[in-house]
């Protein structure tokens, strides 16, 4: 069958007509397939949703219990048919419990590869490849001078800057789910065992990590006690918080604190200047170019088409390869702070 | 070459001073010799490399990616070298990444051609950061923020020595300044080896009213404060130099002065602007006038002509291999006197650039207080008092030196823009951008004037940033658009040194050195001031 009839974009999101879902859809709907737990993926108030057993929970505790209607779970590689459709879902190595949804029918499949990077995230299992007709890929950091460098060495920079300036505390702006755990338990890889402070917003997200099996050490919430002196606790301490709370009200409890910042990007300096940020940490879980490049040529679709960022310079790209390639102009996915 | 891209990344990135010092003691412990003398040399800018044009680098990167991507990928970064250092694709397998050293030793030595085969086969080797600091080294563009001055107070840190003795050498050093880093480790001083060398200078005190009864003003000699900015001009034999005060070599600018130097001597004084309209003496032009000529490296025939450059002179520290600066205020007053008059005498008609800041008769308080609120000039902008007796030493040695400025202008302003600050103050807004009515079309319309992020307290500041945030109509980044109408807005009362015309602001008026002076809570938008208050406080025109 046409890839079009199997899966099309519309104002709610990419739609299946035979299976009658939608995946990751921006609006209400009767029936959701959802990547991942970042809020532009997954919404609340949908009939059903069908993820990962993560990504419910995810989506339970960013929205509450009742955040669908009717749950339902499926485990990597399990094959649900939805109206006849075949769909699965792969890891995608973007947060924990992201996936990769894959539609099959009638002889044709499609991968929607959701938001995904290549590179090792310990705290979730990495991305696989899955043959196709059709990939439609993230974009986001769909430009060619998007090249993440080496997370360890990014982490290794906030490390370095912590014996440099021992009497500052540290704050690092990350997304509340999945780049503060990753950047957490990479600082634990490379031997920072002290306690690391949390911003509020991120507790219930990093318990739920533990209680999922990914382990993030000593972790104190990053509140001023009553009474003096408090203040000269956070000296030369790593805290943690979402990228809105950097120039927030709350950062002022910090003693002349070193504002770093962890996301993709830092890359271009002006961005990074921009915000005011002192230490820019290149750290992604979106694919940089050559994670793009390289995923487009290792499935070797019949057809790429490309959502979410720039579309343009990956569709130009893979018109020079010699690729049948379209941009999709799908809205409502934002991803500013990664 | 990384360990030095890591610390332009560092630096640029870093807000506070103190931060910055120590990233580059840091550095000073941690690179050897010579790279970490290249680097103060690049930093410092005293390192002029520029064998690659901007539009070469262009041509290069062609050569290797799609120059529609590269194209896509310019629109977005904006500056063309971090872009061509981000794009370029990855070669594995190259084994030697070069130093700064390799860098700066092998650019100085090749010609345009060969510089780019050598650039191009570096640009494999190193990452981004690299290949960005590698470009701006070769292409002359490396501006990051840091003062040279910065530069010297870190040397001065990390070798436990006065900046003044390091601003007193540093003009006899080249780079990669081994002499100097080997002082700094404990080994023998450099020997002042340059001609015409900078001498750290004496700075004075502002007045305050409790500071008067300590000034017996017997023993002291007045003088105008002028609106112009502090030089020292050096001669000796055919070396010329104009230094600022913080030891800058500023010549390049003002080739007029270095002209008219027939002494071998050092004068102390103030560069000024003169109307070349008026015969006579040197009728002195406001700040505005001067701003015209500073931060060039170069300057026009036209402009030399139309805003001259002079001195006035208040000081003579060396006069023909004589040091000065032991003796008494007043003896070297008469040198100086002495030195003017000869050479006035020597050549009556010749091009001067020199004369002498007049003592004036300040007997009192009273008669200092008139003079300081009336000064005859626009471009004087207080009064100076100077012990009798005082010696010439670097610094602002207590009671000698004492400044008296005038009382700032005043004018009630209604802020309009909010920036959030750095460092300690990145989570306020701090920074405002402030405005005043003028006539418009339907009714009257706020017009910037300026910008201000000092003059209140913590607590002041607190209050403006609750503010901010409660009266917030736009957003941009880091800069939010505050509610400011006849109806609402807050008015600043901002204090500030003088005021020029500008055809680069809507307003066409400049501030100088704008601060809030007061928090208006009280004062109902409508009422601030206008656009004719500020018009009226223009000094003439030339
Ligand atoms: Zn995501
Ligand atoms: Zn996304």
């Amino acid at each position: 069958m046409k890839p079009e009839a199997l899966l099309h974009p519309t104002p709610a999101g990419l739609y299946c007509p035979p299976g009658d879902f939608y995946i990751d859809p921006v609006r209400p709907v009767d029936r959701a397939v959802v990547t991942h737990g970042h809020a532009d993926h997954a919404r609340s108030g949908h009939g059903a949703v069908l993820a990962t057993p993560e990504t419910l929970e995810i989506m339970a505790t960013r929205y509450g219990e009742d955040f669908t209607e009717r749950r339902q779970s499926a485990e990597i590689g399990e094959v649900v048919n939805l109206n006849g459709v075949a769909l699965w879902l792969v890891p995608a190595g973007h947060v924990l419990g992201s996936a990769q949804a894959v539609v099959e029918h009638k002889g044709t499949r499609m991968v929607v590869t959701g938001d995904y990077k290549r590179r090792r995230d310990p705290t979730c299992a990495g991305f696989e490849p899955v043959p196709c007709d059709v990939l439609i890929s993230e974009a986001t950091f769909g430009l060619p001078v998007f090249r993440h460098p080496d997370t360890a060495g990014e982490v290794a920079k906030l490390l370095h800057s912590l014996e440099q300036f021992p009497e500052r505390a540290h704050l690092v702006g990350a997304y509340a789910l999945g780049k503060a755990q990753r950047i957490i338990r990479h600082l634990r890889e490379q031997g920072y065992d002290e306690t690391i402070y949390i911003h509020g917003a991120m507790q219930r997200l990093c318990d739920l990590y533990e209680r999922l099996g990914v382990p993030l050490g000593p972790l104190a919430p990053a509140t001023v006690k009553d009474g003096r002196g408090a203040k000269q606790d956070f000296e030369g301490k790593v805290v943690v918080c979402p990228p809105s709370a950097m120039g927030s009200t709350w950062a002022r409890r910090f003693p002349d604190p070193v504002i770093a910042f962890a996301s993709g990007w830092m890359r271009v300096r002006q961005r990074a200047k921009q915000k005011g940020v002192e230490l820019p940490l290149i750290v992604s879980d979106h694919a940089d170019w050559d994670e793009l490049t390289d995923t487009v040529r290792e499935v070797d679709p019949h057809q790429l088409w490309v959502t979410h960022g720039r579309e343009d310079a990956l569709v130009r790209w893979a018109e020079v390869e010699g690729r049948v390639a379209r941009p999709l102009h799908l809205i409502g996915y934002e991803d500013e702070n990664d | 070459m990384i360990r030095f891209a890591g610390l332009l990344d560092r630096l640029i990135f870093t807000p506070g001073r103190n931060a910055k010092v120590r990233i580059l003691t840091d550095y000073f412990r941690e690179a050897p010799d010579p790279e970490r003398g290249w680097a103060v040399a690049a930093i410092t800018r005293d390192l002029d490399i520029k064998t690659i044009k901007a539009g070469q680098i262009k041509q290069l990167v062609y050569t290797r990616v799609d120059g529609a991507l590269f194209d896509m990928s310019h629109d977005y970064v904006g500056d063309l070298a971090e872009a061509a250092a981000l794009i370029w694709p990855e070669k594995p397998g190259q084994n030697y990444v070069p130093t700064l050293t390799d860098a700066v030793e092998t650019l100085n030595g090749v010609t345009r051609t060969e510089a780019l085969e050598v650039v191009e086969r570096w640009f494999d080797a190193l990452d981004a950061s690299g290949r960005w600091a590698l470009i701006k080294l070769a292409t002359g563009g490396l501006r990051i923020g840091v003062a040279a001055r910065l530069v010297k107070v870190a040397l001065a840190e990390y070798g436990g020595k006065p900046v003044q003795e390091i601003e007193e050498l540093w003009h006899g050093l080249k780079p990669p300044y081994l002499s100097l880093f080997s002082w700094l480790e404990g080994g023998e001083k450099p020997a002042s080896a340059a001609a015409a060398p900078f001498r750290p200078v004496m700075l004075s005190h502002p007045i305050e009213e409790a500071d008067k009864p300590k000034i017996d003003l017997a023993e002291m000699s007045a003088e105008w404060k002028w609106d112009g900015i502090r030089v020292q001009a050096v001669r000796e034999g055919d070396e010329r130099r104009v230094y600022s005060r913080t030891g800058d070599d500023i010549g390049g600018a003002f080739p007029d002065i270095l002209a008219a130097m027939p002494f071998d001597a050092a004068i102390d004084g103030e560069l000024l602007v003169f109307d070349p309209h008026v015969r006579d003496r040197f009728a002195v032009r406001p700040f505005n006038d001067l701003q015209q000529r500073l931060n060039r490296k170069t300057v026009s025939q036209k402009m030399m002509k139309s805003h001259p450059a002079f001195i006035r002179a208040y000081d003579l520290l060396w006069l023909e291999g004589e040091d000065l600066r032991p003796l008494p205020f007043e003896e070297r007053r008469a040198r100086l006197e002495g030195l003017l008059l000869r050479e006035h005498r020597a050549s009556p008609d010749g091009d001067e650039r020199f004369d002498l800041s007049e003592v004036v008769d300040l007997p009192d308080w009273d008669a200092l207080a008139t003079a300081r609120a009336n000064p005859p000039l626009d471009a004087i902008e207080g009064v100076m008092l100077k012990r009798r007796s005082s010696v010439y030493v670097p610094g602002r040695p207590k009671g000698e030196w004492w400044k008296w400025k005038r009382e700032p202008f005043l004018v009630d302003a209604v802020m309009m823009y909010a920036q959030r600050g750095h460092g300690k103050r990145s989570s306020y807004y701090s920074d405002y951008t402030f405005g005043v009515w003028k006539d418009a079309e339907n009714g009257r319309e706020l017009v910037p004037v300026g910008k201000a992020y000092h003059g209140f307290t913590d607590e002041e500041l607190r209050k403006i940033d609750k503010y901010v945030r409660d009266n917030t109509i736009a957003r941009y980044g880091p800069v939010r658009s505050v509610r400011a109408d006849e109806d609402k807005g807050l008015v600043l009362e901002i204090a500030f040194e003088g005021l020029g015309r500008s055809t680069r602001h809507k307003s066409g008026v400049a501030m100088r050195f704008p601060r809030v002076s007061r928090l208006r809570w009280d004062k109902p938008s409508r009422e601030a001031d206008t656009i004719e208050t500020l018009e009226a406080m223009l000094p003439e025109e030339a």
